[in-house]
């Protein structure tokens, strides 16, 4: 895609799910574009460009971040998980099934951004109650499911964690 | 059963239509204007040509065909001519190599406005004569009335007026698609969409096309709740993709979503209830009138629901109603969830909670007194000729257990405001309250709704495999998981494929109205069976081979049918009559509230709900549904507005526009009968949206036993609870 805007293009350097990627971007260009646009990885949803509704989310050296309230400069030489880097050796993570089996999702316009947060959330918190649940994934919007079974998700998914690792 | 579109959804390789991606592709921007109101002097697109990196500017002039375009009536120009009627009105579209440079052209277009006075209110476009006309036809899309009876007196009388706000669908993917131009000088568009037929009705036209050189097929929609049924970038991204032979991605971003589609109409309703002191109705007078803003869209569907449902699923049998849909200078309105039925239902379930408190009786006890049932006449004449036993599931409902008392010691966290609490609780009151819905399901008033299915079974790598072909659109609700149970079920194959949705195939209808379970699951089953009758007349010629000798034998077995829903009447435009509708879905709600009185903050802390799906198809998706319409209603009575100010949106962002957080969501407790229509295939109801409608009033309801407010508007604002002068 080329820009006739004449602005100094930085290049930098993210490992995005343990591949080493290059892009040269301007500095005003936001992580969300970066991945979306300049490295084709789709599976961040953008829902707002304002870090409402978590859409976005990622992970940036296993932290949840918003991607579109972040520069894709700022993150240069880090480590980048996507949606798209959850699955290990092509299965599918403990949280990515519990989410497809408990019917955490209608559209999954929000899902990716879930799956981000609940990934840090429960290597953090391997066995956690309601509430602390609902205040992990309090930032991330979702319009079609009323939550009940995203809520389901999760705990099942530290279900499905602690079996594979007992 | 798995979602066949889980994985893909999981993993983020779902190509939503924003995601679409084609090299060499340009983006389109969209100029819109700023002002509710005003004539177009001149439109200079000179400086946009001139930047580098456009290759197309289009105003109106440019549109190939019809100039007009409408779900109900064309009465919406492609590209405003000589005037704009609302804010947020397309005016120009760019097209560039990238979206940033195709922005920054739009903004350089120059378009000479003369702002003049913008209709801004409902009743007055609706009354008052002198009110200057939206449209050179005036300003009344749709009067419904119904009449029924002459005794407008009883001895107990309550009377209100109601206001319902503007509500956003607010899906969480926005308007998007690509249009890739065609080596025969046709298009084909990949578009998030409810309704892939009717835009290609709508969008061929407007390119001076034959249909079938313009293409449809979806795209991953990031959920619709009736914002997709409008066009919005669909012929704008086909103009620019025809006039400049590369392919065209538009997308909306959030700002640009409120302006790029339609929203729930906002209405202003008066009721009168009169009753026998023992609460039994005798009459009830409603006048209904629903903003429409600048465009027709759906308007008179919306009208024709708020009219026929006007009074519930109560039996009365004195009706006197007016249901008016008005064009004014505001945001179009057009479907939503619930359309029409909504905005009544929060005014009539007001009115029986009143009605309760005059004559002495509960809210559950005096909806039993008078709940249709089964052989129940409609205020529009309509017998009620399926099961509804309302009466049951209010006692189920009222008899459900509750969240229990608060403890004293509870965590500040759990009260109204979670961590922004202010205070200690001091003034936290629990209120509990009811709300009964009952909602058309399919198309209504004689419209010819069917849909399409194709089926075919084959041998692939020598197993039988079948595909269902559909244009029905899954938008979230899971269709696609119905689709493939049918087929199973149906033909006693395993492996089942769902094929893309496109217009290569016959239409589905819409995704709305609950309808595509009954309807393009019919269409599913009825082709499925004329699969069936082939193959059994294939085995009974050879009634030695298996089905894989026997598709190996005679090849594929294909078939495609359409299927149609029992016929509904228009209503009588005087009276109202008729059998309108396909078929009644009942929802119940009980809502458990603790509201700070001093801070007008409100938490629910349990929403339980009984409704009747007549058979369960799957039950996973199928309380996804009532789960998520019970948070969209939820949404409307706490928080969920568009505030229009002289015809200017406030608050187009999620940051000012609030949709329910996990947080604001309680746990839900569920009972789901089935009792089975006779008439739908398998006995089904549709189901997503009647949770919509009853949830807000038993919100509203619990607010107000909370409160002791009258609380006659929804959204419930803050300062609606704790800023009120004190009664006296
Ligand atoms: S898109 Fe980043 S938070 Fe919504
Ligand atoms: S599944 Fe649609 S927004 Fe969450």
């Amino acid at each position: 895609m080329s820009e006739r805007t004449g602005e100094h293009r930085h290049a930098i350097t993210l490992t995005v799910n343990g591949v080493l990627r290059e892009a040269a971007v301007p500095a005003r260009r936001l992580l969300s574009d970066c991945l979306r646009h300049d490295l084709g990885l789709t599976g961040t949803h953008v829902g707002c460009e304002h870090g409402v509704c978590g859409a976005c989310t990622v992970l940036l050296d296993g932290e949840p971040v918003r991607s579109c309230l972040t520069f894709a400069v700022t993150v240069d030489g880090h480590e980048i998980t996507t949606v798209e880097g959850l699955a290990e050796r092509g299965e599918l993570s403990p949280v990515q099934r519990a989410f497809s089996e408990c019917h955490g999702l209608q559209c999954g316009f929000c899902t990716p951004g879930f799956l981000c947060t609940v990934t840090a959330f429960l290597r953090d918190n391997r066995t956690p109650t309601d509430e602390e649940v609902l205040e992990a994934v309090s930032g991330n919007l979702c319009r079609c499911t009323g939550y009940q079974n995203i809520i389901k998700a999760v705990h099942r998914a530290a279900e499905i964690q602690a079996e594979e690792s007992g | 059963m798995l979602r066949p579109d889980g994985t893909l959804k999981v993993t983020g390789e779902f190509a939503y239509s924003s995601d679409l991606w084609l090299d060499g592709m340009l983006w389109g921007a969209t100029l819109r204007s700023p002002h509710p109101s005003a004539w177009i002097r001149s439109v200079d697109v000179g400086p946009a040509l001139a930047m580098p990196g456009v290759f197309a500017v289009l105003t109106h002039e440019d549109v190939p065909g019809e100039k007009f375009y409408g779900l109900e009536h064309k009465d919406q120009p492609v590209l405003a001519i000589d005037q704009v009627r609302y804010q947020g009105e397309a005016v120009a579209l760019v097209a560039a190599d990238h979206p940033e440079t195709a922005r920054r052209a739009a903004a350089a277009i120059v378009v000479d406005y003369e702002v003049r006075e913008a209709v801004v209110d409902a009743r007055r476009a609706a009354f008052d004569p002198s009110c200057p006309p939206v449209h050179a036809h005036g300003n009344l899309v749709r009067h419904q009335p119904v009449r029924v009876g002459s005794t407008f007196d009883a001895p107990v009388v309550v009377t209100g007026e109601y206001e319902v706000g503007m509500q956003d669908q607010a899906f969480l993917g926005p308007e998007s698609g690509l249009a890739v131009p065609g080596e025969d000088g046709g298009v084909d568009l990949y578009v998030a969409t409810q309704w892939l037929h009717v835009d290609q009705d709508q969008v061929a036209p407007c390119l001076a096309l034959p249909k079938e050189k313009v293409r449809l097929s979806l795209a991953g929609v990031g959920g619709a709740f009736g914002a997709r049924e409008d066009l919005s970038m669909q012929i704008h991204a086909s103009m620019l993709a025809l006039r400049t032979g590369k392919p065209v991605k538009i997308v909306y971003g959030r700002e640009e979503s409120f302006f790029g589609h339609v929203h729930r109409h906002p209405a202003r309703m008066r009721y009168e209830h009169g009753a026998t002191a023992d609460g039994r109705l005798v009459y009830v007078r409603a006048e209904i009138v629903l903003d429409g803003g600048a465009y027709c869209s759906s308007s008179p569907a919306v009208v024709g629901n708020a009219a026929s449902l006007g009074v519930g699923p109560y039996e009365v049998g004195n009706v006197w109603i007016d249901a008016y849909g008005v064009y004014t200078n505001n945001p179009p309105c057009g479907a939503m969830r619930g359309f029409g039925a909504v905005q009544a239902c929060y005014a009539y379930e007001s009115q029986m909670d009143r009605l309760a408190e005059a004559c002495g009786l509960s809210p559950v006890e005096v909806r039993i007194r008078n709940a249709v049932s089964q052989g129940s006449k409609l205020a529009t004449g309509q017998i009620v000729d399926t099961p509804a036993p309302l009466a049951d599931m209010l006692r189920e409902l009222e008899a459900m257990p509750g969240p229990g008392e608060p403890s004293a010691a509870r965590d500040l966290r759990s009260l109204p405001g979670g961590v922004a609490q202010t205070t200690h609780g001091e003034g936290v009151r629990r209120g509990v309250g009811y709300g009964v819905g009952i909602k058309n399901i399919c198309f209504s008033e004689g419209f010819d709704d069917y849909s399409t299915a194709r089926v075919r079974v084959e041998l692939l790598g020598g197993e039988p495999h079948v595909l269902v072909h559909t244009a029905a659109a899954e938008v979230g609700q899971g269709l696609i998981t119905i689709k493939a149970q049918i087929a199973r079920t149906e033909l006693g194959i395993d492996k089942v494929t769902i094929a893309p949705a496109d217009t290569s195939v016959g239409s589905a209808g819409s995704s709305s109205a609950s309808r595509q379970s009954y309807v393009t699951g019919g269409a599913v089953k009825a082709t499925c069976e004329a699969v069936r009758e082939r193959l059994d007349r294939m085995r009974a010629g050879h009634p030695e081979l298996t089905l894989e000798e026997l598709l190996e034998l005679y090849g594929p077995v294909e078939e495609t049918r359409e299927y149609r829903h029992r016929p509904t009447t228009p209503m009588d435009p005087l009276t109202g009559q008729g059998d309108s509708h396909v078929q009644l879905a009942l929802c119940v709600h009980r809502a458990v509230v603790d509201v700070d009185v001093e801070l007008g903050l409100v938490k629910v802390v349990e929403l339980a709900a009984v409704q009747d799906v007549g058979r369960i198809l799957n039950p996973l998706a199928l309380e996804g549904q009532i789960h998520g319409g019970t948070a969209q209603g939820l949404g409307l009575a706490l928080m969920e507005e568009i505030q229009v100010r002289d015809g200017k949106v406030l608050n187009p962002s999620f940051t000012d526009y609030l949709i329910p957080t996990i947080l604001d969501m309680p746990p839900m407790r569920l009972s789901i009968l089935e009792n089975p229509d006779p008439h739908a295939p398998y006995g089904l109801r549709g189901a997503g949206e009647p949770p919509t409608l009853s949830s807000t009033p038993a919100v509203a309801a619990a607010v107000r036993a909370a409160t002791g407010l009258d609380l006659p508007r929804v959204p419930i604002r803050p300062e609606d609870i704790a800023l009120v002068p004190a009664a006296g």
